[in-house]
């Protein structure tokens, strides 16, 4: 039972890595309708120019500072050459458009800083404590606090301040928010730049667990389970989707994987997720659409 | 667009709803036909039939599938790789252990096994829309290619899932050379592409599209929701598992699980969003763009200075003009190469004397 217990603990940990990149989807998602599939590249270019930065001798606050500016920047030119082109169009239209922005945005990520894999430290060991008798990971630990204090931040940006207001506003009914003189173009800029904030963040604590390469923006495919479960409009979805899809992926690879030949990880989240969309069609905490012919 | 020509009529309904309604469209796919059955596997080169020809095909086969479920009905896939492998790996395993089976019908028989597959897959489509619907076939994908990985049954136990064209005889001829290859992909391309054109102007496929269009408007007129959309996941599924067959052996020869995988999927998607969705011609437009595009890219790169651009970099180079070309796409013609063609063929009607 205590090895249940560990294994059930470490994989909620580690369903919190989860969280973090579905965290930027649903920011997107909620204020622009778009489903952005270019989130992990989002993901893999603010790791590599963190780490390429630091590479080259820059502090790491200095590094992080620029490669945030890098990705204010990246979200301003996506803003007005994607998304103000694409306006008003199906929300598949949008989807195809950042595929071909991930395709853009990892090219350009690698040509600029090279595709070898390179090594991130982010100074916290990576070894197992002992709590209450169970190991854990001091690593996995750490990426938990910091999604914890990401939450915190996001709520505290969205439910505190006159930007979040409007930001739900825009979420809530974007035509009612332009109506009342609140300007889209900006908000959308704005989320796309947090999102890539909470993308550098997931960068650095998966880059520090993976090394920062390539298939850094392949987690977006670990995140899209995650997303379905707990709904593409709510962030605590999001959250309780990552501890689900992490518990299930390493109870089931502890359990069932010896069964049937391992390997299983990579389909298991979506069978998962599938389970749970047969349920509820929209997610846990999804909004149920209601149509009207 | 919906155009007739002068002195063209029309006297019985059927001569009104044959496939190509217009004389010089009939006349010109004859010709192409012609062109395309008796003359390029005398003129091509091995080069030519074997590492241009034949992709194109499999591949504008591919988006066919791909675009009935995706363009005609509505319903988004990322899974079409797996359907081909289920395609690839039914044909091989028909041919190894059903003795007797001819090589088409066992193509036609993987075909039906990869429909199978695709109709499990869709089910949760009656349930499930929009988005949420690519975590099936996204499962689709990954269990598919764990599936061939795992378990050795399926690749006659070789130990890394590779599994060989079995010998390509039909009736007596041996294809296995470039120009049979490429007729025998001919041969099924233009029959797949006929059936598809004739249920896409079916009741078949205009229930398709209501369905794409908004599907609860749909079921109010009295469309069977469930039945509809499983036949689109069953004929796309069926489409894609020969196309499959086809790029495994009379394409590549030898393929593994691993050449069916994310990527072969997100290929396949392109082709239908550059060629046009919802049209047929265009899964062939998008299929030539996408195998030209590279090789035009390095091509081009060829005439450089040495060294400005080093093999690395060329493949993050086409990856940034793919992305770019897509989006442009999307915001310039959102219905891609198709409707490109359409509209210079209506400008050249009128030239140079346009009214």
């Amino acid at each position: 039972m205590d090895f249940f217990f560990e294994v059930l603990t470490g994989g909620l940990l580690a369903g919190v890595m989860y969280s973090l990149i579905a965290i930027g989807f649903v920011l997107i998602y909620k204020a622009s309708g778009v489903f952005n599939f270019a989130q992990g590249a989002m993901v893999l270019f603010a790791a590599l120019t963190f780490v390429s930065l630091v590479e080259r001798g820059v502090p790491f606050w200095g590094a992080f500072a620029l490669t945030l500016a890098a990705i204010v920047a990246l979200a301003l030119l996506i803003e007005r050459a994607v998304l103000r082109p694409l306006v008003n169009r199906s929300p598949i239209t949008l989807f195809m458009a950042t595929l071909g922005l991930s395709y853009v945005i990892e090219g350009a990520a690698q040509a600029l800083w090279g595709a070898q894999v390179h090594g991130l430290d982010l100074g916290i060991a990576d070894e197992p404590l002992e709590l209450g008798g169970m190991l854990l990971s001091q690593f996995d630990l750490f990426a938990a606090g910091t999604a914890a204090l990401l939450v915190a931040l996001l709520s505290f940006l969205f439910n505190r301040t006159r930007l979040g207001l409007s930001l739900r506003a825009v979420a809530d009914d974007a035509l009612g928010a332009l109506a009342i003189g609140i300007r889209l173009p900006r908000i959308w800029a704005v989320v796309w730049a947090v999102a890539g904030f909470v993308g550098l963040v997931a960068g650095l604590l998966w880059g520090a667990r993976l090394g920062v390469q390539f298939s850094l923006s392949l987690v977006v495919l670990k995140a899209l389970p995650v997303l379905i479960i707990g709904g593409f409009t709510s962030m605590t979805g999001a959250i309780v989707g990552g501890l689900i899809v992490g518990a299930g992926e390493k109870l089931a690879e502890v359990y069932l994987g010896p069964l049937v030949g391992g390997g299983i990880e990579n389909w298991f989240p979506y069978a998962l997720a599938l389970l749970f969309l047969l349920v509820r069609p929209a997610g846990l905490f999804g909004e149920r659409a209601i149509e009207r012919v | 667009m919906f155009y007739t020509e002068a002195g063209q009529f029309s006297s019985h309904y059927r001569t009104d709803r044959r496939l190509f309604r217009l004389r010089q469209d009939r006349y010109s796919l004859y010709a192409l036909l012609l062109f395309a059955f008796a003359v390029v596997p005398f003129i091509g080169s091995d080069y030519w039939l074997n590492a241009i020809l034949t992709p194109f095909l499999v591949l504008s086969l591919a988006g066919l599938g791909l675009n009935l479920l995706t363009g005609y009905a509505g319903q988004l896939s990322l899974g079409s790789a797996a359907f081909m492998a289920v395609g690839a790996f039914a044909t091989y395993n028909l041919e190894l252990r059903v003795p007797g089976l001819p090589l088409l019908g066992s193509i036609v028989l993987g075909g039906v096994f990869a429909a199978a597959a695709s109709v499990l897959f869709g089910l949760p489509s009656l349930r499930i829309k929009g988005f949420y619907l690519l975590v099936s076939t996204l499962a689709a994908q990954f269990f598919v290619q764990w599936l061939f990985t795992k378990v050795g049954w399926f690749s006659n136990d070789n130990a890394s899932g590779v599994i060989t064209a079995p010998p390509l005889v039909i009736a007596g001829h041996d294809l296995s050379n470039p120009a049979g290859r490429y007729l025998l992909t001919l041969g099924f391309v233009v029959a797949l592409t006929l059936l598809a054109r004739n249920v896409v102007k079916s009741e078949l496929g205009r229930n398709w599209m209501a369905v794409r269009d908004m599907d609860t408007a749909a079921a109010v007129i009295g469309i069977p929701l469930a039945r509809t959309k499983l036949l689109a996941f069953a004929l796309s599924g069926f489409i894609l598992g020969v196309a499959g067959a086809l790029w495994a052996f009379t394409y590549l020869g030898t393929v593994e699980p691993h050449g069916f995988d994310l990527s072969r999927s997100f290929q396949v998607l392109f082709i239908i969003i550059i060629g046009g969705l919802g049209s047929i011609a265009g899964n062939f437009l998008g299929a030539a763009f996408i195998v030209l595009l590279p090789i035009a890219l390095s091509l081009a790169s060829g005439f450089m200075p040495a060294g400005v651009i080093d093999a690395g970099q060329l493949e993050n180079l086409q990856k940034i003009v793919f992305g770019l070309l897509i989006i442009g796409f999307l915001i310039k013609e959102p219905e891609g190469l198709a409707r490109l063609w359409q509209q210079l063929r209506e400008r050249a009607r009128v030239w140079p004397l346009r009214y």
